[in-house]
């Protein structure tokens, strides 16, 4: 991961250099009165400990997700320091029905939801940047007011429900597929980054599809990555809008649910998947194996993570300010 | 807000030649309209629901009109009010508690010059955000629960037992601390933008006059932050009736509904999970009401402290 990381920095140094930042980083400026040793060292613990209470768990959590039950029955629970390591809870895991076909509706769900929402969201992005274009204000204003006021849950799940949703896929995806903050950061790009080269294009005679595909979305793939993981984490972390529409149907559980069901409520799991830790008669999982379904709701999001993460600030601060 | 801000006005053309030179635009919005007009219209329509005794089987058409008959089930009703209670208390613990640590990690982080430092540690605070509830709630549960490693480590040395997870008279703290551990780091990004856009000028010349860091960072710092952190205030306080709904309902058990119902929470529980939808629906109402008095409120505060606030109307 760190090659491809360094690949992924160099890239972007060459492809567009940073602008100039406000103020020059790694340099104390001549001014500034000296480090004193105590304050140094009060940021020093304060940064140190807030590092720690956010991967110290997560290190836990993993340690304990690849030890055998001796190692946890060692150590009287959770694996602090890593003592005999396996794969077999993964191994376990991913041969038993129930975690893995959560596994994959959650990647189904997350991947058809988050095209769904992106393509929604971009063309509307788009078509209501153009100012002065037929009725925009009036469509703004339409979606404005959603984030105001809203029938609440109530309202919606009979709506949903009247659909035909109840115990349907898309009822976790449709009704939240638009969001309306989301496409107000991506129109704030839209109008604002690219008018220049639109105005050139318009003129030249491309059409409106055109220029969205091939101007305006290539000089704001930052910003469309960064909404696109908003949503795909979305849809990744949906919890209660299953706990609504799919309660009782668990072999359409998306993995956030099983987590839910089988680890913080520590219902036992279906299946035999006790067995693969001699214990077929246990009542919860073995701790091993719950921890590596922790694990598993992580990994998507730690793999994508880094390659979005240096886009936040442009995403969130247009949110923030031009919202 | 300047997104409502009026655009240049529109040379006035007959709307239908507007209409066909656009035509491609308005196509591009009309999915997510559309879906916005199902999902977040239609149901608007159905609040009427809250004045009605709700039957599933004869529809919003065909249920009986009973006005305000649920509304003083509402009003009469103690578990109501204990989750009302609930929510303001949760609300108010969260801002005490929670709202002051993104500026003060952001003030923190800044004062680092190294760039790789500052951008791992940004990394790795943003990370819990990402993070659903369920996880960030079994986390917690492993390490603080009563089977979790602090329990663990206070059995071996013989100290006994403390069970925060399933404590009522901590579950605000518990809570509070859940949301800063998950929502903290990435509070700081808005503030970090903000100091980004102090400029350094300022420093210098305070600097030249003898202002030492602590005063630069009184008569500097905080003033060039202060727009941010009403508009968050306001953000805040327009959603004081808003505490997390997924925490709540995840640990709802664990600590019982005395404890962990808000108002969302009960408008699930005893509306949808027991067929009581009118019932909840009014719940919902009331809260959706009060919320907007809120925003109102807390906007027109914003503007009396010569701030922005969220909107400008």
């Amino acid at each position: 991961m760190t090659d491809t990381l360094t690949i992924a920095r160099t890239e972007e140094h060459t492809v567009a250099p940073r602008p100039p930042r406000r103020r020059r980083r790694g340099a104390r400026r001549s001014w500034e009165e000296p480090p004193t040793a105590a304050g140094e060292a009060a940021k020093g613990v304060t940064l140190g400990g807030v590092l720690l209470v956010v991967l110290v768990p997560l290190w836990i959590v993993v340690v304990t997700s690849l030890s055998t039950q001796g190692s946890v029955n060692r150590a009287g629970g959770l694996v602090i320091w890593p003592d005999e390591l396996t794969f077999a809870a993964y191994r376990v895991m991913l041969e038993d029905g129930t975690v893995r076909t959560a596994l994959l509706v959650s990647l189904g769900i997350t991947a058809v939801g988050t095209l769904v929402s992106m393509v929604v969201s971009v063309l509307c992005a788009y078509g209501l940047s153009r100012s002065r274009s037929f009725a925009h204000r009036f469509l703004l204003t339409l979606l404005i007011v959603t984030m105001f006021v809203n029938g609440g849950l109530i309202p919606t799940f009979l709506v949903v429900t009247g659909l035909g949703g109840y115990g349907q896929w898309w009822s976790l995806v449709l009704p939240s597929a638009v969001s309306v903050f989301n496409i107000l950061i991506l129109r704030a790009f839209y109008s604002s980054t690219s008018a220049d080269l639109v105005e050139a294009a318009r003129i030249d005679g491309a059409g409106d599809w055109r220029i969205l595909w091939s101007i305006v979305l290539p000089t704001s793939r930052a910003v469309t990555a960064v909404i696109a993981l908003f949503y795909g984490v979305g849809y990744w972390n949906s919890f209660f809008n299953v706990m609504l529409y799919l309660p009782t149907d668990s072999e359409k559980w998306p993995l956030q649910y099983v987590l839910y069901t089988y680890v913080s409520r520590g219902n036992g799991m279906p299946g035999s998947v006790n067995q693969g830790f001699g214990d077929a008669l246990s009542q919860t999982a073995p701790l091993s194996l719950q921890m590596a379904v922790v694990v598993l709701t992580l990994v998507p999001l730690l793999i994508v993570y880094p390659f979005v993460q240096k886009h936040f600030r442009t995403g969130v601060l247009t949110g923030a300010i031009k919202g | 807000m300047t997104a409502l801000r009026p655009a240049l006005r529109p040379a006035r053309r007959n709307w239908r030649v507007r209409l066909r030179r656009d035509r491609s635009l308005v196509l591009m919005a009309l999915p997510a309209v559309l879906l916005l007009l199902v999902f977040n219209y239609v149901p608007l329509f159905g609040l009427v629901t809250a004045f009605q005794e709700y039957d599933p089987l004869s529809g919003v058409s065909g249920s009986a009109w009973v006005g305000l008959h649920q509304f003083e089930r509402l009003f009469g009703d103690p578990l109501f009010w204990s989750a009302v209670r609930n929510t303001l208390y949760l609300s108010f613990v969260q801002l005490v508690l929670f709202f002051p640590v993104p500026v003060a990690l952001a003030l923190l982080l800044n004062s680092v010059l190294s760039d790789r430092i500052r951008n791992f540690i940004q990394s790795v605070v943003y990370l819990p955000h990402f993070f659903s509830w369920v996880l960030a709630i079994t986390i917690f549960q492993q390490m603080l629960g009563g089977a979790g490693v602090l329990n663990q480590f206070l059995r071996s040395h013989d100290i006994g037992t403390w069970d925060v997870m399933t404590n009522p008279d901590t579950f605000a703290l518990l809570v509070t601390s859940q949301v800063i551990w998950k929502e903290a780091g990435w509070g700081i990004i808005v503030f970090l933008a903000a100091l980004a856009a102090i400029n350094t000028d300022l420093y210098e010349a305070a600097a030249a006059d003898g202002a030492g860091r602590w005063r630069r960072l009184w008569h500097i710092t905080l003033p060039g932050l202060r727009g941010v952190i009403v508009l968050m205030l306001v953000l805040r306080l327009g959603n004081a009736l808003t505490v997390g709904f997924e925490q709540f309902l995840i640990q709802r058990y664990a600590v019982g509904h005395d404890t962990a119902d808000v108002l969302d929470t009960f408008a699930f529980y005893y509306g949808i999970a027991t067929n009581d939808y009118s019932y909840g629906a009014a719940a919902g109402l009331f809260k959706s009401i009060i919320s907007l008095l809120l925003i109102w409120g807390a906007n027109k505060l914003a503007h009396a402290f010569g701030e922005d606030g969220l909107y400008r109307a």
